[in-house]
């Protein structure tokens, strides 16, 4: 090793070109103004991290402070829970059971494409979630979480919760799912929520829903939208940079949804459930006392909870696909052929107009012949029924008595009297949707076709068809009007409500629309009669219901075409036809003494009205009055 | 003892200034440490153990004199030089090529050269007549251009520059003319754009993000952004000891190495960062005096360029973490989590300390 020598100086070496020998004094001489220099540099440079640090932490320390407030602290909004929905005996019918979501928070989960592929890999992700929250991301801002996927399994939750680390602003967060315990036995009255859509922000409130993702679609869900939702409360929480919640700072709570309670009576709803069978229908009973609504079926339904998780396109073809068009709520929006049904309504007309009086009678031949006109209308029996009075009209359902009724009356006052029963008109039900039906006049007639009426549609008018279109709620309102001595109420489903951390519940009335004027009691008296007949005369069109267990009932059959329907336009048409003119109708109420229930029944492509629909009527009243009897046994 | 060992063998010469100094530090760090690294002791105990064995490293340093350090200058540079070619043929690493697996030992070669770079050009010009020659100059150029090469190309820009750094001042040191200094100067300045080239997109991107942080605030400008936001709110006092926000929801990138000041600004405020800033211009300064007081060239080089070259570190690392200088790849001495670097740090330390334990030894 050339170790130079060094200390005394040596030979530079040819290198230097100035002095040959080290000079040491001027050398450390050198080395002190130059290190002097340096200290000069790093006095500079002290000083300008100094003033820096000064500039960051002490001049701009307030806006540095609040950014790195913003930075932990969030603002979340806290979803309220939404209320129970209970039978009028305190059944649940609408729970919240808890479930897991996968959340995200866009600003902090990086490349979203590649979080989704990989976050693929551990749960499943049908394409319509994806799809779903690209779209809800627009209403989230980028801070906040967005929910991907609802109702994860315990399996997904236990995988994603050992790669969670991989995943940053990803995250698992528990919620309220809806269940409806009864499933399609209820779908038609409760509907049912699902996620929030375009549509649904319109008539939301976005501030009170920012923490919410479901709304309800349909049903009560819908109808009671703002008192089942309740009020989101906030929270402020510091989170990581992950954009993970590590603890709450401070919290307003969430105002809970309002409890409601149904009038229904889930055995009665299941009565009817079950006695339509597998047949499409609508069954609907009220309480002719307080219009409240004790059963509510439309068949075919299909399963809720399908849709609160967001149904998969296959599922929900599925049930566009199932014959009889499950998502119709026929009680209120089936339009029905009234059929002989409407005939107590035109004989209370004739009676309290004066048209005709319970003596007198009128000969049925089987055929009626309008002046000018040859082709006759029928009794359905053939050779007709003799001389009938308006009560064994009714019994025996005679149609020429009507012909000659609904003649006499006019179709300008038929129209008016049964415009108080509420045909033609919505019956004010708390559920969206309902159709008004169609009770014809000269001045509908006009309006819709542009044609005068005609004597011969006044005369089919009077055993309700022609124009005639009712719902089975109509049909149910009108008789229950006619059990109640002319009380009209808007029916209601919605019994009780109870505010959250409330004890006692409030009663919520159905309004009393009107009280059709009694001219003579009398004459609803005959007309009672007349339809208590039909079970309990021997000529009764329904005494096949006989022996009713312990009350009496009063009822009236009708067979019909289906006229119209609903969103008709995509009805199957080769369908219909071979269906058109077998739906049987019947609408009761019972017991006779003093009702406490009215009820109308349809059952579709079901045939004769008395043979088909009737028995379902009778199995609706025996469920209620099973219940009822206690209170009605001492009188 | 004396007489068992070769003569250079002694007492450990210590000089009890720098050792405080140093001390205070570490400890500020094992504090800072805790905190920043999620309040872990494992990584306290494996940094004090990095402390313990780089003081014992620098105690023993103390005791080997300067001329023998001399001695093993160029053996020490070629071993350096060997080991980084070797790096560029067999290395590992995380993204860079930096890391030299050795049986025993996984370390960076680089770090030889913090010290290896300094040593070998105080060697150079400890038997030539100063201030340089031109000629002289472009040796050392080459001396210290090669490794800091090397390394740049691994790539590890940040030491590569931190080593020319040390090179330079010792260049600079031994008295080169202002106006090769100047001239150097703009030749630097007209290679800038051919500099800029060559470096690698990531380099080009934390230079154009340190230009405008806030254009990328979720990218690449997060660490400045995140970093800024921990250091101003730390407000004159700091939040606290271990109750920093920016650090304990892991908002800063790289808290406990890189960023590890952000951490300490954080919870320990303005007052911290004095308290640091004047340990490290004691530590400086008591090196350059030790430098003034040498009796010999490569002393006196050796020491003054290890006590600037500190400096450099240090406002290079406050200077990132503040937002004044682009994020590279240089930790904060003695304070940040990581290995060779202390070591490196505190070896350098043992040699200023023989310098001046030393500096009444005739030979």
């Amino acid at each position: 090793m050339n170790t130079p020598n060094s200390i005394m100086g040596s030979l530079s070496g040819g290198n230097g070109r100035g002095r040959p020998i080290k000079d040491v004094v001027f050398e450390s001489r050198l080395f002190r103004s130059r290190a002097t220099f340096g200290l000069v540099l790093l006095a500079l440079a002290t000083a300008v991290l100094l003033a820096r640090y000064t500039w960051l932490q002490v001049v701009a320390h307030e806006e540095f402070s609040a950014r790195s407030n913003s930075n932990r602290v969030r603002v979340v909004p806290v979803a309220p829970n939404r209320g129970l929905i209970y039978d009028r005996r305190g059944r649940p019918l609408a729970e919240n059971i808890p479930a897991y979501r996968l959340e995200i928070v866009p600003e902090k989960a990086g490349e979203l494409e590649d979080t989704l592929t990989r976050l693929a890999t551990i749960v499943e992700l049908p394409e319509d979630a994806v799809e779903k929250f690209a779209r809800d991301r627009k209403r989230y801002r980028e801070f906040d979480a967005v929910p991907l996927k609802f109702n994860l399994s315990e399996e997904e939750v236990a995988r994603f919760a050992l790669d969670r680390h991989r995943y940053p602003g990803v995250d698992i967060a528990p919620y309220l799912s809806r269940y409806y315990p009864y499933g399609e036995l209820l779908t038609h009255v409760l509907g049912y929520v699902g996620r929030i859509d375009e549509g649904d922000l319109l008539r939301l409130d976005s501030a009170d829903y920012r923490a919410t993702s479901h709304t309800g679609k349909s049903g009560i869900e819908r109808q009671y939208e703002t008192a089942l939702h309740g009020h989101s409360g906030v929270e402020r929480v510091e989170t990581n940079a992950g954009g993970r919640v590590i603890r709450s700072l401070e919290r307003t709570d969430p105002v809970h949804g309002d409890d409601l309670v149904l009038s229904l009576d889930i055995q009665v709803q299941q009565a009817a459930w079950d006695a339509l069978g597998d047949r499409p229908g609508a069954v609907v009973a009220i309480d002719p006392n307080d219009g409240s609504v004790l059963a509510m079926v439309s068949k075919p339904a299909f399963d809720p909870n399908l849709f609160v998780h967001g149904i998969s396109t296959a599922d929900y073809q599925a049930i566009l696909a199932s014959p009889g068009r499950a998502l119709l709520n026929r009680v209120i929006q089936g339009g029905y052929e009234p059929g002989s049904t409407l005939k107590p309504f035109v004989a209370l007309a004739g009676l309290e107009l004066g048209v005709t009086s319970a003596d007198k009678k009128v000969f049925s031949s089987g055929n009626f012949y309008l002046p000018g006109l040859d082709r006759p209308f029928r009794d359905w029996r053939k050779g007709g029924h003799g001389w009938v009075d308006i009560t064994s009209a009714l019994e025996q359902s005679v149609n020429t008595y009507f012909y000659h009724l609904a003649l006499d009356l006019g179709i300008d006052r038929m129209h008016d009297y049964l415009a108080q029963f509420g045909f033609g008109s919505v019956t004010g039900l708390d559920l969206p949707g309902e159709l008004t039906g169609i009770l014809p006049s000269r001045e509908w007639k006009m309006a819709q076709y542009h044609q005068p009426w005609y004597p011969g549609e006044t005369v089919i008018s009077g055993i309700g068809q022609g124009y005639n279109v009712v719902t089975p709620l109509q049909l149910a309102v009108a008789v229950a009007a006619i059990a109640s001595g002319g009380r009209r109420f808007a029916p209601q489903l919605l019994y009780a409500s109870k505010r959250a951390g409330n004890q006692q519940a409030t009663r919520q009335q159905a309004a009393e629309i009107l009280q059709i004027p009694v001219v003579s009691e009398q004459n609803w008296d005959t007309v009672r009669e007349g339809m208590r007949r039909v079970v309990h005369g021997s000529a009764g069109t329904a005494r096949a219901l006989q022996p009713l267990d312990g009350y009496e009932m009063a009822g009236k059959s009708g067979t019909a075409q289906v006229i119209a329907q609903a969103q008709g336009k995509d009805y199957d048409e080769s369908h219909t036809a071979a269906n058109l003119r077998h739906h049987a109708l019947f609408i009761g109420f019972a017991p006779v003494g003093r009702p406490t229930i009215a009820v109308a029944a349809v059952v579709e492509n079901g045939g004769g009205g008395s043979r088909q629909a009737a028995p379902v009527v009778k199995a609706v009243i025996d469920a209620w009055l099973a219940q009822e009897m206690p209170q009605e046994m001492p009188q | 003892m004396k007489g068992l060992l070769p003569g250079w063998f002694g007492l450990p010469r210590l000089d009890w200034t720098l050792l405080l100094a140093l001390m205070l530090l570490a400890a500020l760090g094992l504090l800072v440490l805790y905190s920043a690294s999620g309040e872990d002791p494992g990584a306290v105990y494996r940094q004090a153990a990095r402390v313990g064995g780089g003081v014992v490293l620098m105690l023993g340093l103390s005791l080997v004199p300067p001329h023998v350090l001399r001695s093993w200058t160029p053996w020490l540079y070629g071993l350096g030089l060997v080991l980084l070619a070797l790096t560029l043929l067999a290395g590992e690493g995380r993204g860079a090529d930096r890391w030299l697996d050795l049986a025993v030992i996984r370390f960076q070669p680089s770090e030889i050269m913090k010290l290896a770079v300094p040593m070998m050009v105080a060697w150079f010009f400890n038997p030539l007549s100063l201030p340089p020659s031109i000629r002289a100059t472009l040796v050392a150029s080459v001396l210290l251009g090669v490794p800091a090469a090397l390394i740049a190309d691994q790539p590890d820009l940040g030491t590569a520059m931190l080593i020319a750094v040390s090179g330079c001042t010792t260049i600079f040191l031994a008295g080169l003319r202002w106006r090769y200094i100047l001239g150097l100067g703009s030749l630097v300045a007209a290679a800038l754009p051919a500099f800029w080239y060559m470096m690698h997109e990531y380099q080009r991107n934390r230079v154009r993000t340190f230009l405008d942080p806030e254009s990328d605030p979720l990218g690449s400008g997060w660490n400045i952004i995140q970093s800024k936001i921990a250091v101003g709110s730390g407000g004159l006092l700091g939040k606290g000891w271990l109750n920093g926000t920016q650090s304990h929801l892991e908002f800063i990138p790289e808290r406990h190495t890189d960023f590890i000041l952000a951490v300490l600004a954080e919870e320990f405020g303005l007052l911290g960062v004095a308290l640091l800033l004047v340990l490290y211009v004691v530590i400086t300064v008591r090196c350059i005096y030790i430098a003034g007081m040498a009796k010999d060239t490569y002393s006196r080089l050796l020491a003054g360029s290890l006590g600037f070259t500190f400096f450099v570190y240090v406002v290079v690392n406050c200077g990132m973490v503040a937002g004044l200088l682009p994020v590279v790849g240089v930790p904060l001495p003695m304070i940040s989590f990581g290995g060779t670097s202390m070591v490196t740090l505190l070896a350098g330390f043992g040699i200023v300390m023989s310098i001046h334990g030393h500096r009444n030894f005739i030979r």
